[in-house]
């Protein structure tokens, strides 16, 4: 933990978005965890995410549960609007939020052990609920706070820094998500921003629940020779099934790629998400067939990364519930709150 | 791209920018740390160990460092760094028990040097503790040369001066006051010197030959010439109206020098407009501040003279501009005549050498110049040594200094029977600033403060005595948070490629975007493809061996880093390390460095 502020000093030709903020401007405190956290390059590449899409900072809102993970919305965009929920129960209190308003970008930040293991049926049920909101699982396989058990994430054969094996069966967040009807299932690696900027911008533009469970090691506990979740085995096992690209609203289509192995897929704000196929027979809109590859993969010691699934919908919870279309705040208070007298007639109906 | 070497003490010297550009390479971080911890003494002897005149130069110097500071690169003042090796030099306490002393015995070679100017005195400096016997030829009264005829006293006390000239002529060197050499010749051929080295500066002021100059020659003075009749006390007044001709920092002391001595209206007669004055900036501020007028794009045409005496001048009022070859021309718009009682001329310094035969084996070359060599400064004639603005026409005291380090190393080369040529090696200590977890052992949290100010002594109390000096220097309150603005340039951001997981957490707490890891190319390419674009080619990129995980490459651009240490801070495996650098910067004497030290 660094005990200075970063220094005020700025690259002079740093970049400005369409609202006039800077990367710097995304920046919330110091962090405060490990040097090498693999959570600090997720904050990095949220921060870089946030600026790409020029997000008004006072629009967004950040949640979080307890554990390494719950701590990072701390250190970005330090203008949002902000809850540390008790453990495991971020997802209810970021549906909660959503429900009043609807019009806010909601980010919502976890880890394997607050979404795996107490949060497990939260989780759950905000995907099924459909809540409109990117959900970034920060996933080391370690209970960092408490020192470094395994999690429910770890995989079999996995060491503890001490050289234990895990024998317990893992808990895959991505092939959970994908059989409860989740509409944007991607996984990446702290350590490829690259990779994961696209996906981010794309999860904050994606209509109803964007999952992302990010590999994000834990250099204190989980970095070791043996470990699966370690910078250097997710280098050497992970393999890129979709390369994307995010083409925001109006913005001209750069990259060319070869037809046919291109994927694109208009989401609800009219951006595109352009998906590159790295295996020809791999399709990112069929459900059924993603989990088999998934399932293949893993059982071959393969991390399979990119936006794995994509399905354009405008479907999420306001539809489900049929909820009035403008945030509670911007609904005048006689109709939010008609009196007794309504009230009452409400009852009668039901005597 | 190669991976960089940097353990060639050239490398890291190039990123303390305040070093590099320093003529003798003060070790500027270090002293104004040595202040912050108010260790001034120590301060003060670090300085004189490069500058020697540190009081002097707290003053007075041109300041090459402070353009360069990197601090202009992310904020718009450099650090005060002249003022605070002022700050050294005006707290230290006495000094004497750790100055160099020369050996009772001596070594048995004898050395003249002409002139007492700061480059001969910088021989004397480092001969005299080697055993050298030395002799200055000093045509005035006193030592010091321009130091001391050209530098007023209301910015140099005598003093200080005095001072620091003392600490190196009471090592028992034989200086002989007003002992003109008229005769190079006579002095080599006696044979009683085996060197000789000529310190004897610019000393002739340029003329000024437009019509009237013979007839109210009464009324204009050559510029250096009159500073130093002010500073013997043949002068103490002048006309009430004066002009000065030319805007360099000559002109600007001798205004300064004319307010004092009654003068009501100074003009400074400029022919050019501001972006082209030689002054320094700051000593132009200085003398706007004593309500002297600078008037720009004023070409002098003549002097007007009634009665036999001086009544003004008239100017062309002149407009500039570039021509297809990118040289500035003049039109002439109009003329004005501007009433003077006195005119000033400080256009200019020549170098002059009437007394050196031309027939005695020192070659001439352009303007009338000796030839000299720039790494050595020998002349063609071995054994007889050129420095200081004798040697390549007029720069100032921290050349000067540095050209005598120089030449003391030729000198004791020659005296030893080894080649001029072979220079002694430049060496470095590099020591790793961890003191605790993220604790280093130099002040990181980056200060905002603005420049400080400086403290004038009131205006009226300064015009009225040419002794008061005008600056005050910082007290202890302004030189404590004056250092915290120093950003520690000397801390190197080392880098070991085999310890980096490439966890990027260096690169994502960068606060100016100085390091990306990348696949290798080019440095053209790899310029463009940076975190941010690396556009300041002044500036070199570090590009470290291929990382152990992916065979990337860690490449930092050296240009803006403000030495913060975050990058070593939420390093998880100490790839870097914040290490203090020290540049082992030899002198005469100087045979190796020691074992722990890397040199090349």
């Amino acid at each position: 933990m660094s005990y200075i502020a970063k220094p005020a000093a700025r690259h002079p030709q740093m970049p400005r978005n369409a609202i006039g903020l800077t990367p710097r401007d995304y920046e919330g405190s110091m962090s405060t965890l490990c040097a090498g956290c693999g959570h600090d390059s997720v904050t990095a590449a949220l921060i870089q995410a946030f600026f790409e899409l020029a997000v008004e900072p006072h629009r967004v809102v950040k949640v979080s549960g307890i554990g390494c993970s719950a701590k990072t919305p701390t250190y970005f965009v330090s203008e949002a609007h902000g809850f540390n929920s008790v453990h495991g129960r971020m997802p209810s209190v970021a549906a909660g939020a959503n429900a009043a308003n609807r019009e806010l970008l909601y980010v919502g930040i976890s880890g394997d052990g607050d979404s795996l293991s107490i949060g497990l049926g939260q989780f759950c049920h905000a995907i099924r609920r459909n809540v409109n909101m990117l959900y970034v699982l920060e996933n080391n396989g370690v209970y960092g706070l408490t020192k470094g058990q395994f999690s429910a994430s770890a995989d079999i054969g996995s060491l503890s820094k001490a050289g234990v094996a895990n024998r317990q069966g893992p808990i895959d967040p991505v092939t959970l998500a994908l059989s409860l009807g989740a509409t944007f299932v991607a996984r990446s690696f702290s350590g490829d921003k690259d990779q994961l900027v696209p996906i981010l911008m794309a999860g904050m533009r994606h209509q109803g629940f964007a999952f992302i469970d990010v590999i994000s090691p834990c250099v204190t506990f989980n970095d070791h020779e043996g470990s699966t979740k370690s910078y250097a085995h997710t280098r050497t096992h992970m393999h890129e099934v979709v390369e994307t690209d995010f083409v925001p609203l109006k913005a001209e289509i750069r990259t060319k790629y070869d037809e046919g192995s291109v994927k694109a897929v208009t989401l609800h704000d009219g951006s595109t998400v352009r998906l590159r196929k790295t295996d020809p027979e791999y399709d990112p809109g069929d459900r059924r067939a993603v989990l088999d590859y998934l399932g293949a993969t893993a059982a071959e010691g393969e991390v399979a990364t990119g936006l794995l699934y994509l399905e354009g919908t405008e479907d999420d919870m306001h539809s489900f519930e049929n909820t009035v279309d403008a945030p509670l705040v911007n609904v005048p208070f006689d109709t939010l709150c008609p009196g007794s007298a309504v009230l009452d007639e409400i009852q009668e109906e039901w005597r | 791209m190669q991976p960089t070497n940097t353990r060639d003490p050239q490398y890291y010297h190039k990123v303390v920018d305040c070093q590099w550009a320093c003529p003798a390479h003060t070790n500027v971080p270090e002293y104004i740390r040595l202040i912050a911890a108010g260790r001034f003494t120590e301060s003060y002897l670090l300085n004189r160990k490069s500058n020697v005149f540190p009081g002097i130069l707290g003053r007075t110097c041109d300041r090459p460092c402070e353009p360069a500071c990197r601090r202009t690169r992310v904020e718009d003042e450099p650090v005060a760094i002249c003022r605070l090796k002022r700050v050294a030099a005006d707290l230290r306490d006495d000094v004497s028990d750790f100055l160099p002393a020369a050996p009772t015995e001596k070594n048995g070679k004898k050395v003249a040097l002409i002139g007492a100017g700061p480059a001969s005195l910088t021989v004397a400096n480092d001969l005299m503790p080697l055993g050298y016997e030395i002799t200055i030829f000093e045509a005035l009264p006193k030592a010091g040369g321009l130091m001391r005829t050209n530098i007023p006293s209301f910015r140099l006390p005598v003093r200080v001066l005095e001072e620091e000239i003392d600490y190196i002529l009471d090592m028992g060197v034989d200086i002989r006051f007003d002992h003109r050499i008229d005769s190079m010749k006579k002095l080599l051929d006696g044979g009683e010197y085996d060197a000789v080295f000529v310190g004897t500066g610019a000393p002739k002021g340029k003329e000024l030959n437009i019509p009237g100059r013979q007839e109210a020659d009464a009324n204009i003075h050559i510029g250096i010439e009159w500073l130093e009749a002010i500073h013997f006390g043949h002068v103490d007044a002048v006309g009430e109206r004066v002009l000065v001709i030319g805007v360099g920092n000559t002109a600007m002391d001798c205004c300064r020098s004319a307010k004092r001595l009654g003068g009501k209206q100074i003009k400074v007669m400029a022919r050019k407009s501001r972006p082209y004055f030689k002054a320094s900036p700051w000593e132009l501020e200085d003398a706007e501040d004593e309500q002297v007028e600078i008037l720009v794009n004023h070409s002098p045409a003549s002097f007007v003279v009634e009665d036999g005496r001086l009544t003004g001048m008239m100017f062309d009022l002149v407009e500039w501009k570039e021509n297809e070859k990118g040289r500035l021309v003049s039109t002439k718009l109009d003329e004005v005549f501007i009433p003077a009682d006195d005119v000033v001329l400080a256009i200019g310094q020549d170098n002059a050498f009437p007394w050196i035969e031309r027939d005695i084996g020192i070659e001439f070359g352009e303007w009338d110049m000796p030839v000299v060599d720039r790494a050595t400064f020998m002349t063609t004639r071995e054994g007889v040594f050129v420095g200081g603005d004798a040697a390549w026409g007029p720069e100032n005291i921290i050349w000067a200094v540095e050209h005598g380090h120089q030449a003391a190393i030729s000198i004791h080369n020659y005296c030893e029977g080894k080649s001029v040529t072979e220079r002694p090696p430049y060496g470095m200590n590099l020591v790793s600033t961890k003191m605790g977890i993220h604790e280093w052992r130099y002040s990181n949290d980056y200060d905002a403060n603005l420049r400080t100010e400086m403290r004038y002594e009131d205006l009226e109390k300064r015009l009225a005595d040419m002794m008061v000096e005008a600056e005050l220097g910082f007290d202890l309150g302004q030189a404590s948070r004056e250092v915290e603005r120093c950003l520690n340039c000397d801390i190197q951001t080392d880098f070991s490629a085999k310890l980096c997981i490439e966890c990027d957490a260096c690169v994502d707490i960068c606060p100016v975007l100085c390091l990306t890891i990348t696949h290798d190319g080019e440095e053209d390419d790899l310029r463009n493809r940076l975190t941010a674009p690396a556009e300041n080619r002044d500036q070199a990129l570090f590009a470290s061996e291929s990382l152990p995980q992916t065979g990337r490459i860690m490449v930092k651009d050296e240009d803006l880093c403000v030495h913060c240490g975050l990058c070593a801070e939420r390093c998880p495996t100490a790839a870097w390390d914040m290490m203090q650098f020290d540049l082992l910067n030899p002198h005469a004497g100087t045979e190796s460095w020691p074992t722990t030290a890397i040199t090349v």
